[in-house]
């Protein structure tokens, strides 16, 4: 029910603000640090604002071992003008680099908010961010 | 041997593979209404006489788990672990992706044997598709009469619903599932009590990994001596290996347990990229030690690998060439675990940064001359002595990649480095 009601809560901002945590605690019972140390617990809550578009780059050792991982996201870096943990100047976009995304056999890979994409090619991660530029939907 | 012809994965390369109609002109939900015929006693002793044991990980006998149940216990539950995460392992996601109603009718039988009326599936959080294909699966089984109530007239009532994780490795371990299930942080619990007697709510709770199930309504429609006859001495059955890293075809290759590990690799999936040669093998998951090139003539199966030092674990197996940097291997994989530990227990949590710390230097150039020394006595500082197996699983690729590829750590360490 938690894990629910926090999904919900931060469809509204993008990430849990301490007033959504609030809420969340209030509606279900609870103190607001117990649903802060459940929330901080797990990797796809957010407790800090994150772009609209999250890049998220799979650092999965299959991944680093099709040539993906780190060199896609400094790719990503060069094109963007941002490091893995920061988010673009106008809050659109978010890099990160996360753990297996289970997508070993299609490597590399990365997501773009709910969006898979795999057997990576810097073709491919050029089109993909050319659609984001162009303000084009991503989930 | 013939060609294997594949079971688990017979439905996902059709078109509409995930939709109900496909699965129903092709034999499934079948299974469910012989099961439904047997007495739940029967089922159990059919799962139990066939050999299948779980697919997550930790291989335990199937039907001797659900034996373990209460027989008097007036609630209990079934748990669902669509929780793949262990790094190389992606034969969950397509299963669910692409034949979720395969997995389903596994669960309606599995609940029907061990007597639960509420079925709880927990799928990573990750899977964004998983999760829309196992609600739109459980919705089309309640409208054909296979969820609900009077299970096509049969008596049984079963009520399933899914349950998205947030992001964490460790809730793939079936306690910290549970917890996670019951809106809690993801920590494992003390075994025992194992959760087949105090589980979800504390309620009697029998927890399968997706694969395992999907394994279920085979035994029951083509019976437990068929599926004994297939696979090695202690491993039956088939299993999906998933193969990844270095090689020309990597992907999901269902084949019977015992299949030498040289035969996934070349034959299936075309051998090594560019012509070149194994350097190591992780046979089942980051969480097993390496092989070497010499040791792929190891059959997969639970007991051959253990012989062979390691463990089948997942099945997923990462090859790598004679390119690879394993420092760094050793590292990466180190600091998936740190960062995926839940920070419960110090073993885990302080000795596995602790570990990478070293190992980081040891990549850049910068490591002292003892810590090779350091980083196994780190590890048997961890192993076998934390409170889930996460530790355990931490230290297996630095000890393995130690005891295995010693030279090249000893190559990359500063000599002339003081302590």
């Amino acid at each position: 029910m938690l894990l629910s009601a926090l999904y919900l809560a931060q469809e509204q901002a993008g990430y849990l603000t301490p007033a959504a945590i609030e809420r969340v605690a209030q509606r279900l019972g609870l103190s607001p640090g117990q649903v802060y140390s459940v929330a901080s617990f797990y990797s796809l809550f957010r407790i800090e604002p994150v772009g609209r578009y999250v890049i998220q780059v799979c650092k999965g050792l299959s991944c680093y071992l099709c040539g993906g991982a780190e060199k896609v996201a400094d790719y990503i870096s060069a094109k963007l003008g941002i490091r893995p943990g920061e988010t673009t100047p106008d809050g659109r976009i978010t890099l990160e680099l996360v753990e297996c995304l289970a997508s070993c056999g299609t490597a590399p890979a990365m997501r773009i908010n709910d969006q898979l994409y795999e057997n990576l090619t810097l073709d491919a991660i050029d089109l993909a961010l050319e659609r984001l530029l162009e303000g084009g939907e991503h989930g | 041997m013939a060609e294997w012809e594949p079971v688990l994965l017979a439905n996902v390369h059709r078109p509409n593979s995930e939709k109900i109609g496909t699965y129903l002109a092709h034999g499934g939900y079948q299974a469910l209404r012989k099961a439904l015929s047997m007495s739940p006693e029967a089922v159990v002793a059919e799962v139990k006489a066939s050999g299948l044991r779980g697919r997550g990980g930790a291989g335990f006998p199937t039907g001797v788990k659900w034996g373990f149940l209460p027989p008097d216990a007036p609630v209990k539950y079934l748990a669902v672990n669509t929780d793949e995460g262990e790094p190389g392992t992606f034969k969950d996601r397509l299963i669910v992706e692409r034949d979720p109603h395969a997995i389903l009718e596994g669960v309606i039988i599995a609940a029907y044997a061990i007597g639960a009326h509420r079925a709880f599936v927990y799928i990573r959080g990750e899977f964004f598709l998983g999760v829309k294909r196992w609600i739109k699966a459980i919705a089309d089984a309640y409208q054909h009469g296979f969820l609900g109530k009077d299970i096509l007239g049969s008596g049984f009532d079963l009520d399933v619903s899914v349950h998205r994780g947030a992001g964490a490795y460790i809730c793939g371990e079936e306690t910290a599932m549970l917890e996670s299930l019951e809106g809690k942080r993801g920590q494992p619990r003390l075994k025992p009590p194992y959760p087949a007697q105090v589980g979800l709510w504390g309620r009697p709770t029998i927890v399968q990994n997706v694969e395992t199930l999907a394994n279920v309504p085979h035994i029951i429609l083509r019976g437990a001596a068929w599926y004994a006859s297939i696979g090695t001495e202690q491993s039956k059955g088939p299993k999906i290996f998933c193969v990844s890293g270095h090689v020309n075809r990597p992907g999901n290759y269902e084949l019977p347990l015992g299949t030498p590990l040289r035969e996934i690799i070349e034959k299936y999936a075309g051998g090594v990229r560019y012509g070149r040669h194994i350097k190591a093998v992780i046979p089942g998951g980051v969480s097993t030690p390496m092989l070497t090139a010499r040791q792929i003539d190891v059959p997969m199966a639970f007991e051959t690998l253990a012989a062979a030092g390691s463990a089948l674990g997942t099945g997923a197996v990462i090859v790598m060439d004679e390119t690879t940097d394993m420092v760094e291997v050793a590292r990466r994989i180190t600091d998936f675990f740190v960062h995926e530990s839940c920070g419960a227990c110090v073993p885990c949590r302080l000795g596995g940064f602790r570990m990478l710390e070293r190992l980081e230097a040891i990549a850049r150039g910068r490591g002292r001359p003892d810590d090779l020394a350091k980083l196994e006595s780190l590890a048997r500082g961890i192993s076998g002595l934390t409170f889930c197996p996460l530790g355990t699983g931490m230290c297996e690729p630095v000890l393995s990649g130690l005891a295995l590829y010693r030279d090249e750590f000893v190559a990359r360490l500063n000599t002339a480095a003081k302590r």
